[in-house]
């Protein structure tokens, strides 16, 4: 299933906007293909990360997979929830299973991630 | 070129995740996932496509002597329709593959496992003998397992054998609708379990289904290697690749009791004779996370700031509910209870040796 309201990434996570700040996740797509997850390693609030470094960590039974920033920004949110109830990202990979907030440094980068027809396309929906 | 089990087909019916494995496409998982698929083997019953594994027969005169010669556990201690889990070690004492060895009435049956089934073939080979023949006949047999408590229920159904006397690690030759099968009290689980070895692959997805369709009544679903591995760990079964190979020998692998010093000579009994007079330098030893963390194969193992080893297995246990592992470690460090740290991306987790298996409540029937 793609949201038709966000954005994508071609690493297959999603970021959805609300003004300055960008919510992202992993997709559903993302969270069928790495199995039942088990451990999130979140990353630290007030962070400044640059588009491309490792924002988190998630652990399924056989893999771990890296999460990565899609654009720059500052982390301003954690779902905390993750720590006790990682399979969220399961069950619930575009609301509940959300990983972080994060303030987006420059509005001008958003342009360079995927619609979701483009991200379908890249999955083969 | 990838091969095919007989159960292929099967699999992607099922919906399962394939992905290639030891040279076979494999289900590593079906739609309800690994978590979900332990469960269910720890909880009543479950199905696995195990045909991927090697099988060699060795007959012949001097089939005794050969198996003496190629493998460290003594096979003259078996009983037709007795099986023997057992290691073929090289000179050095490094491990060439762990197998099962089962005495038939007249010949003897080698399962490897798949991703070594060459160069056992051609290891065995080489070390042949005047009087016995060697025979690979892992293109033509089909393997089943099924495993848990609720097993021989399930496989009670298909057979008219009082299987409540099979006794573990024993086979019988029998039928299953007129398919005939080998079937051994065995299994990689930790619970009660067969495994059912046939080779008339015409009829494989037929039995598939017979022993599904005996299972219904206790929820018998598939499951994939995902859970095999997680399944296997929990019991500190090794796993070739993993926890032993060719640079690790029985002694430090924790295989001491496979090893038979006083039943004549074997390829590897020198080195292995020397490595037990010099005490081992190193351990396969199991560990649980104290908290958070994972251990995944090669993270590095310290003590108090000191690296002393390296993972070898490493997963989320479904029934502990916590990272759970092996690794070799320096022999200072090896005892239960030592308190460990395994560095997973660059921090430091606490976790400590415990005595094996780290689940505890299995139901195979160890004698």
């Amino acid at each position: 299933m793609v949201k038709e309201d966000l954005l994508y990434t071609e690493t297959h996570e999603w970021i959805k906007i609300d003004g300055k700040v960008a919510t992202v996740g992993i997709t559903d797509y993302a969270q069928k293909e790495l199995g039942d997850i088990v451990y999130v390693e979140l990353p630290e609030v007030d962070n400044e990360l640059s588009a491309g470094d490792v924002l988190a960590t998630v652990e399924a039974v056989k893999a771990v997979e890296e999460i990565y920033m899609p654009i720059d920004g500052i982390v301003v949110e954690v779902n905390e929830q993750l720590d006790d109830a990682s399979d969220l990202m399961n069950s619930n990979p575009y609301d509940d299973g959300w990983i972080a907030k994060f303030e987006i440094a420059s509005e001008d980068e958003l342009e360079g991630l995927l619609d979701a027809n483009e991200y379908k396309k890249l999955i083969g929906e | 070129m990838v091969k095919r089990t007989p159960f292929y087909n099967i699999h992607k019916k099922l919906k399962a995740k394939i992905i290639p494995f030891a040279g076979f496409e494999m289900p590593i998982q079906y739609p309800y996932g690994i978590v979900h698929e332990h469960r269910k083997v720890r909880e009543s019953v479950g199905m696995f496509d195990l045909s991927h594994m090697g099988e060699f027969i060795v007959r012949g005169p001097n089939a005794l002597d050969f198996l003496q010669k190629t493998t460290v556990n003594d096979v003259s201690e078996l009983d037709v329709g007795q099986v023997q889990y057992s290691n073929m070690c090289y000179a050095d004492g490094g491990i060439v593959d762990d197998l099962l060895v089962y005495r038939d009435e007249d010949y003897y049956y080698l399962v490897v496992n798949a991703s070594n089934i060459d160069k056992d073939y051609d290891w065995l080979h080489s070390n042949l003998i005047e009087g016995v023949t060697l025979d690979d006949v892992s293109d033509e047999t089909a393997l089943i397992g099924v495993q848990g408590s609720q097993s021989e229920a399930v496989v009670q159904k298909l057979m008219n054998d009082n299987l409540s006397e099979l006794k573990y690690y024993h086979f019988i030759h029998t039928e299953i609708d007129g398919t005939p099968v080998m079937l051994s009290r065995t299994g990689y689980t930790g619970e009660d379990g067969f495994e059912i070895y046939f080779t008339a692959l015409d009829y494989a997805e037929e039995i598939w289904e017979k022993v599904a369709e005996a299972g219904q009544e206790f929820a018998i679903e598939p499951i994939g290697l995902g859970a095999r591995d997680t399944l296997r760990l929990e019991m500190k079964y090794p796993l070739y690749g993993n926890d032993i190979d060719k640079d690790t020998n029985p002694l430090e692998a924790g295989l001491r009791w496979v090893v038979k010093f006083d039943k004549g000579d074997f390829i590897g009994k020198e080195a292995l004779e020397k490595v037990k007079a010099e005490k081992i330098q190193r351990k396969l030893v199991p560990f649980v996370m104290d908290g958070k963390g994972i251990p995944r194969p090669h993270y590095k193992i310290f003590n108090d700031g000191q690296e002393i080893g390296e993972v070898r297995s490493g997963t989320m246990s479904p029934s502990l509910g916590i990272g759970i592992g092996t690794g070799y470690v320096h022999r200072n460090f090896m005892k239960s209870g030592t308190q460990i740290e395994i560095e997973i991306r660059d921090k430091m987790y606490p976790a400590t040796i415990i005595k094996p298996p780290f689940y505890k409540e299995g139901t195979v029937k160890s004698n």
